[in-house]
């Protein structure tokens, strides 16, 4: 039907039919599935969102529905490191507004916003359960605890040096 | 790991008595002094001390073992939570139970050296009592655990989560191995349950024995027992500790449900911003599966029950059981009118038992041990334990299992070791976006769900945040209801536009623009909202304003009639002064000030800042040589 898939996809799509196949005969796997698509295309575009509907047979709009429900689903690509200012309550009263400042400054970027050159996404999370090292932030899987606001530029800089030193090997090869 | 399915209940005992030889090493007592040549190391492999890179600890301690040839010696052991996430990475070495916190990557070499090698206590890691200075070598030595009883952490922080084999040594699945085997009737177990007092720990407090009865008395097609591990309130840890240290309770309680109430099916709804608890809940499930404690026929009574994870996707409204069980069901998770309660119309309409972790992880040992043990302890409104998320400005922030009716004095004072740097204690925070905040002089309430819901806030899931003078309450409240709004599924409107409504009210305060008639409406917005809203989160909204306006009022009237932040918070209120008596009038403020707000002659003290120039930017606070300038 409508939906063209360029050749550059054709991996990632051939992955998602893969998922598709393992739960559709499964109820209740929308969610399940949506899960395991962003982690293959790190977001989920329309493209895939249509995808997915045609081939479970459920209108767009029920999985946009639920796409856009959910804080956990991206419909926009992110950064290749994903920030994540904890601001549950114990963050909060320790001191997690001026840390997500911090990033703001330090990135010129605001909540929901990637750099330009898509090396960092910047949101706040919600509780992450390590309430005991408050103020936390999390960069990808990285925890960093018992934050202050001048912690915050050698930290993000120790991602630039490892991203440009990777881009350096590339290059070179 | 070689796991041969279980038959009967004997082969399980059996497997007990096996496995409890090779753990009792950490069960016994014996000191160090003795003449010891075994030890278990046990390293917390919880979120908390993971983030203090436990983990890493734990790799170097088995790199080093294995250089200097200590392998039969000495094991590792992953374990749960141990609640002191403050001091964390925590490790204790067994069998003389030594308490070792903030242990680092350099303290590894140590350890092997003296402690393993030469039998020695390393003192400088040891905990030193706040109080009375001295060292304090084991875990029940520890100011931080008196006063606590550790009931559904029972395994947390003894076992390893991640092998069943040693929750089976700590007596795991014999209360399911009794019932299957002896055919124990259902209403009997539920009896027993409903003796037992205890009730549900996901915030509503309801009787778990009679939510069982009711779950038991529907017929249906196929029914379901849901376990809620959403964990929505901000600031709360206490399913994911459980599930991360001792996964295998919960599960082990959700196959009795089954029995129960005649369901085949069960699902765990856990928050995927839980990764460690996922996975080993996936591990556990996979071994209780092999173990033949899950699926089909478990220990040939046949008797079937299987268990799936379902993920959440990061929306609090699905902590509720309705909006939870469309979320499992895999559509946008809005709630629904009760009744019907999902008791009788749940997952695909059928007959559905759902409880909470921490309610779950009490039943195997409440089976166990029996309810008048059970509800031996605890007040008369709320029988047992509660575990709480000690968090804020708290000495001891962490994870604590106390009995109900103990008094928020000694929570504070005696397990968290008072306030943050010697300061004053405003107010606690209790039940999350639900709750309220409890002043300071009643701190000698004795909670429980009644006594804690009398004087205005609840006992939620067991957040508990403790707050100083820094603290703001409009602030606060202004937090809580921007989360509220953020949160709600926008179903219905009371909640969808008057928590919006609420927060603009707040927001006003906070900047200064407060009327006094504010409070009024502010007031009668959260009754109305209160009594409208679809489900329980527009339901207790407004709780966090309701309770400060009762117990802070006089902040309001400062925000609103002085223009004046007592705690010094609110931006929009403070003013940037300089000190008289420590200015020395070096002009460099002066200087920096991007509007020219500040005058005075050099050497000449004190400078001034003029108040309708000043943008309060604060570039001036950092300059200053002598700090005397400052947000008030
Ligand atoms: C907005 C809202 C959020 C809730 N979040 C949770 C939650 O995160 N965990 C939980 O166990 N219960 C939560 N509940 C309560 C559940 O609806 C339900 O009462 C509970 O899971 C029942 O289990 P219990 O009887 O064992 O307490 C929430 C309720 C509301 C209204
Ligand atoms: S509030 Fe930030 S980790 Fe819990």
């Amino acid at each position: 039907m409508g939906i063209r898939i360029e050749k550059n996809e054709q991996e990632n799509f051939r992955k998602l039919d893969e998922i598709i196949e393992r739960y559709k005969n499964q109820e209740g796997m929308l969610i399940r599935i949506l899960q395991k698509s962003q982690e293959v295309f790190g977001y989920l575009p329309v493209k895939v969102q249509a995808y997915i509907s045609e081939q479970l047979n459920i209108p767009i709009s029920t999985v946009n529905g639920v796409v856009t429900f959910y804080s956990l689903f991206n419909e926009e690509p992110q950064g290749k490191y994903v920030i994540g200012v904890c601001m549950g309550t114990a963050c909060y009263v320790k001191g997690a507004p001026e840390i997500l400042d911090a990033v703001k400054d330090e990135l010129q970027i605001e909540e929901e916003e990637t750099t330009m050159d898509r090396l960092f996404t910047l949101k706040s999370t919600r509780c992450i359960g390590a309430c005991g090292l408050a103020p936390v932030m999390t960069i990808n899987d990285e925890v960093y605890g018992r934050l202050t606001p001048a912690d915050i530029p050698p930290i993000l800089y120790q991602y630039i040096k490892t991203h440009k030193k990777a881009q350096v090997t590339n290059e070179n090869e | 790991m070689n796991l041969q399915p279980l038959r009967t209940k004997e082969d399980l005992q059996q497997l007990r008595d096996k496995t409890y030889e090779t753990i009792s090493l950490r069960i016994k007592d014996t000191n160090v002094e003795k003449e010891i040549n075994k030890y278990h190391i046990l390293i917390c492999a919880g979120t908390g001390c993971t983030s203090s890179q436990s983990h890493k600890v734990r790799k170097k301690f088995e790199e080093e073992t294995r250089k200097r040839k200590l392998t039969d010696k000495v094991k590792f052991f992953k374990t749960g939570c141990f609640g002191f996430c403050k001091l964390g990475p925590i490790i204790v070495v067994h069998p003389d139970k030594t308490f070792y916190t903030k242990v680092k990557l350099e303290n590894v070499d140590e350890i092997i050296d003296q402690h393993i090698e030469k039998g020695q206590v390393v003192e400088k890691l040891l905990y030193k009592s706040l109080k009375t200075n001295e060292l304090q070598k084991t875990m029940n030595d520890v100011d931080f655990f008196h006063g606590q009883n550790r009931i559904a952490l029972r395994n947390c922080g003894v076992i390893n989560p991640e092998d069943i084999n040693e929750y089976i040594a700590m007596d795991g699945y014999q209360a399911l191995a009794e019932i299957l085997t002896k055919k124990i009737a259902p209403k009997d177990i539920i009896e027993t349950i409903k003796k037992s007092g205890l009730r549900g720990r996901g915030g509503g407090g309801f009787p778990t024995g009679k939510k069982w009865e009711i779950a038991a008395s529907y017929e249906g097609d196929k029914k379901f027992v849901l376990c809620n591990a959403d964990e929505g309130d901000p600031g709360a840890f206490m399913d994911r500790s459980i599930l991360e240290g001792d996964p295998h309770s919960v599960i082990e309680a959700m196959i009795i449900a089954g029995y129960c109430i005649n369901a085949h099916q069960g699902y765990i709804y856990v928050r995927a911003e839980y990764p460690i608890a996922v996975e080993r809940l996936e591990i556990a499930i996979d071994q209780a599966k092999k173990a033949g404690l899950l699926g089909n026929n478990i220990l040939d009574s046949a008797f079937n029950f299987d268990l799936d994870i379902r993920l959440g996707a990061g929306a609090f409204v699905c902590g509720e059981e309705t909006a939870l069980i469309k979320s499992v069901m895999g559509f946008r998770g809005e709630p629904n009118p009760r009744p019907p309660y999902p008791a009788e119309a749940g997952l695909w309409e059928q007959p559905t038992l759902n409880n909470n972790v921490e309610t779950f992880a009490n039943i195997p040992i409440i089976l166990r041990k029996g309810p008048e043990w059970y509800s031996s302890i605890g007040t008369d409104d709320s029988k047992g334990t509660k575990v709480f998320a000690l968090a804020g400005q708290i000495t001891n922030t962490g994870l604590i299992e106390v009995p109900m009716g103990t008094t928020l004095r000694t929570i504070i004072y005696e397990i968290g070791g008072g306030i943050s740097d010697g300061n004053e204690l405003k107010a606690i925070q209790t039940g999350g976006p639900s709750g309220g905040c409890i002043p300071a002089d009643l701190i000698d309430t004795e909670i429980d769900f009644k006594s804690l819901t009398d004087i205005g806030s609840m006992m939620g899931s067991g957040g508990m945040i403790v707050m100083d003078q820094s603290d703001c309450m409009i602030d606060i409240c202004r937090f809580y209801l921007d989360f509220a709004q953020d949160e709600s599924c926008g179903k219905c409107t009371p909640c969808r536009v008057g928590t919006k409504r609420l927060l603009e009210i707040l927001k006003n305060i906070s900047n200064g623009n407060g009327e006094m008639e504010d409070l009024e409406t502010l007031e009668k917005l959260c009754h109305d909202i209160k009594d409208a809203s679809l489900c329980g989160l527009g339901q207790t909204a407004p709780n966090p304003i309701l309770s400060t306006l009762k117990y802070f009022r006089d902040e309001y009237i400062a925000h609103i009639k002085e223009k004046r932040c007592p705690a010094g918070v609110c931006n929009g209120l403070l003013q940037v002064v300089i000190s008289d008596e420590k200015c020395v009038a070096c002009g460099i403020c002066a200087r920096v000030c991007p509007v020219n707000a500040i005058t005075g002659e050099n050497k000449k003290p004190p400078f001034h800042i003029h108040q309708d120039v000043c943008i309060k930017c604060g570039a001036c606070i950092p300059k200053c040589p002598v700090d005397a300038i400052y947000k008030r």
